[in-house]
């Protein structure tokens, strides 16, 4: 069985985001780019399944700039076996566009287990692993916090609102990792050194297309500036006082 | 536009509150741009939630309690919410993000052509047609998107919206949505809830978080004794959740839930830049910390530079005595 594991290269979390230029994009100045956590989730839950013997290969496939090849390289530096990167063009690219270049891509590559983290950290949208899923014609399973082979397929569960789902998945499938699937590994020295001779496709991915376009990017609207009501115990009776009176909280 | 459809999530014939924030700003767009309002429900109480939306507003709602969703798949209510919009000829479909509409956005979205929109907070009217504002990178920008293509999803984040005011019953429908049995190889075993019911962290009108500060996972009852004192549920910063003290569904920031109470308070949070893009958006901000330089008095409405030890039982009590008298 083959796993791929979808990566997207995103901001760092400790990134400042700055509206660029255009207005409708991020200043890239200075942002330390990495893989987006819940992919890397993802990407070691595929390791791990591999070796537990439940996988031969785990692809790690990523859609971005020539600049992603840096990601696609930490994953194999991780252990992936072969990485696939999807270069994009440039050009405003929706969910459903993203979706529509990876599902081709994965079709292609016959992967019965399509790993995804459950959102990307930039776009917090939570929609392609969905969408690439209705485009292969398979279940998705997303929030998965837990993952066992039974059988012929999946026993996952999932995390959601106050409550663990037990669910049964056939195989194929597609699955989203939610916090607590697996603690990602750091690559090591001899992982990245082994990536080297990994194999690593470049193409060109289809054309983007968006029919839900970003028409401006800007700053949450600041928050007053930061008030100290005072110092320790002596300051609660004050604090408690303004809850109640002047932010009617209470 | 010929019409809006809201999904409205319900469980044991009850609707979430995020869905009836999304049936409050359904109806606000339908009567802006003039086009018609409808409500659908799903699974076991659809029928039993589908009366109390149809006070809320739209001019129908169809009620989808078949047995293919009786249990949760993506695929099969992604599958019904579509056709419910398709039979009420709705361009637009609103639901409330919660996990479950998170999921059924991109589901339905995938089965109507369109790319969803996901975790709303805004919505602009101009022109006839509706752009969105939603927060990218955990909040530290906002984006303002706007969809070209013949029908749109959109996931509305809660909190960010007002429900709509009860009236007039309209009728209910029942309505079956025709899911094929393609749609249901997901199957749900068994549900491990928690022994107490709480309100997901994202719709809680409240939230107290605890970070490093607090020492120790056995100083959280502190946490847990000011949230219940006033009526709100726990958090937690990541340093917390990757140290083991709290579970990670607790975790407050970018790389965990985005939240925006009415109320949020930190506990010995220093307010790491992904922490504070978590929660930035919250009403009223309070803050307890011993480091007066900690990142997090910068957002704080109202800061107090303090051992938690000492001030959260002080805290607590006066909550109570306040809320007493």
């Amino acid at each position: 069985m083959k796993i791929a594991v979808c990566l997207k290269r995103v901001p760092d979390t400790t990134t400042k985001v700055r509206v660029g230029a255009d207005g409708k994009s991020i200043d890239p100045a200075g942002v330390e780019w990495v893989i987006s956590p819940y992919d890397e989730i993802a990407l070691e839950a595929g390791l791990q399944a591999r070796e537990a013997g439940k996988a031969e290969k785990v692809i790690a496939l990523c859609l971005g700039p020539k600049e992603a090849a840096k990601e696609v390289r930490t994953a194999l530096a991780m252990g992936a076996d072969e990485g696939v990167l999807l270069l994009d063009g440039g050009g405003e690219r929706d969910a459903a566009s993203t979706a529509a270049a990876l599902a081709g891509e994965l079709g292609a590559l016959g992967a019965e287990l399509v790993l995804f983290g459950w959102k990307a950290i930039d776009s917090d949208q939570a929609a392609v692993p969905h969408l690439v899923a209705a485009a292969l014609d398979r279940p998705c399973v997303s929030f998965v916090t837990k993952m066992a082979f039974e059988g012929a397929g999946l026993v996952l569960h999932r995390e959601v609102e106050g409550a663990t789902e037990v669910v049964a998945a056939p195989l194929p499938c597609v699955v989203t990792a939610q916090k607590g699937l697996a603690e990602p590994r750091y690559a090591s020295l001899k992982g990245i050194m082994a990536a080297k001779k990994k194999p690593f496709a470049e193409k060109p991915a289809p054309a983007a297309a968006a029919t839900v376009r970003t028409t401006r990017l800007e700053p949450p609207p600041a928050r007053p500036p930061g008030r100290i009501v005072g110092q320790g115990t002596a300051a609660v009776p004050e604090l408690v006082r303004l809850l109640r009176d002047e932010a009617k909280l209470l | 536009m010929p019409g809006i459809l809201v999904f409205v999530e319900q469980k044991d014939g009850v609707p979430r509150k995020a869905s009836l924030e999304a049936l409050g700003e359904g109806a606000r767009l339908a009567k802006s741009l003039g086009v018609p309002l409808a409500a659908a429900t799903a699974g076991p109480g659809a029928a039993a939630a589908a009366a109390i939306a149809a006070k809320r507003g739209p001019a129908k709602v169809l009620a989808m309690e078949v047995p293919a969703l009786a249990t949760f798949s993506a695929a099969a209510h992604g599958r019904a919410i579509a056709a419910a919009a398709k039979a009420t000829g709705a361009s637009l479909v609103l639901l409330g993000a919660s996990a479950q509409g998170k999921d059924l956005a991109g589901a339905a979205a995938a089965r109507l052509g369109a790319s969803p929109i996901a975790d709303a907070t805004r919505s602009a009217v101009e022109g006839g047609k509706v752009a969105w504002v939603r927060p990218v990178y955990a909040g530290k920008a906002l984006a303002r998107v706007e969809a070209d293509g013949p029908v749109s999803v959109v996931s509305l984040r809660p909190n960010a919206f007002e429900p709509g005011a009860e009236g007039a019953a309209a009728p209910v429908e029942a309505f079956d949505p025709g899911v094929p049995p393609g749609d249901l190889r997901v199957v749900v075993k068994e549900v491990l809830a928690p022994a107490a019911k709480r309100v997901d962290l994202t719709e809680a009108d409240i939230v107290v978080s605890g970070g490093r500060g607090m020492k120790g996972p056995e100083n959280f009852p502190l946490v847990e004794g000011l949230a219940a004192a006033l009526g709100g549920v726990v958090g937690a910063s990541r340093a917390v959740v990757d140290a083991g003290w709290r579970p990670h569904s607790e975790q407050v920031g970018q790389t965990g839930k985005t939240v925006a109470p009415k109320l949020y308070v930190a506990l010995g949070i220093s307010g790491a830049i992904q922490h504070l893009a978590g929660m930035s958006s919250s009403r009223c901000i309070v803050a307890v910390n011993k480091d007066p330089e900690a990142p997090i008095f910068k957002v704080a409405d109202y800061g107090l530079v303090g051992d938690v030890f000492e001030v959260v039982p002080e805290l607590t009590k006066a909550v109570l005595a306040a809320k007493g008298g």
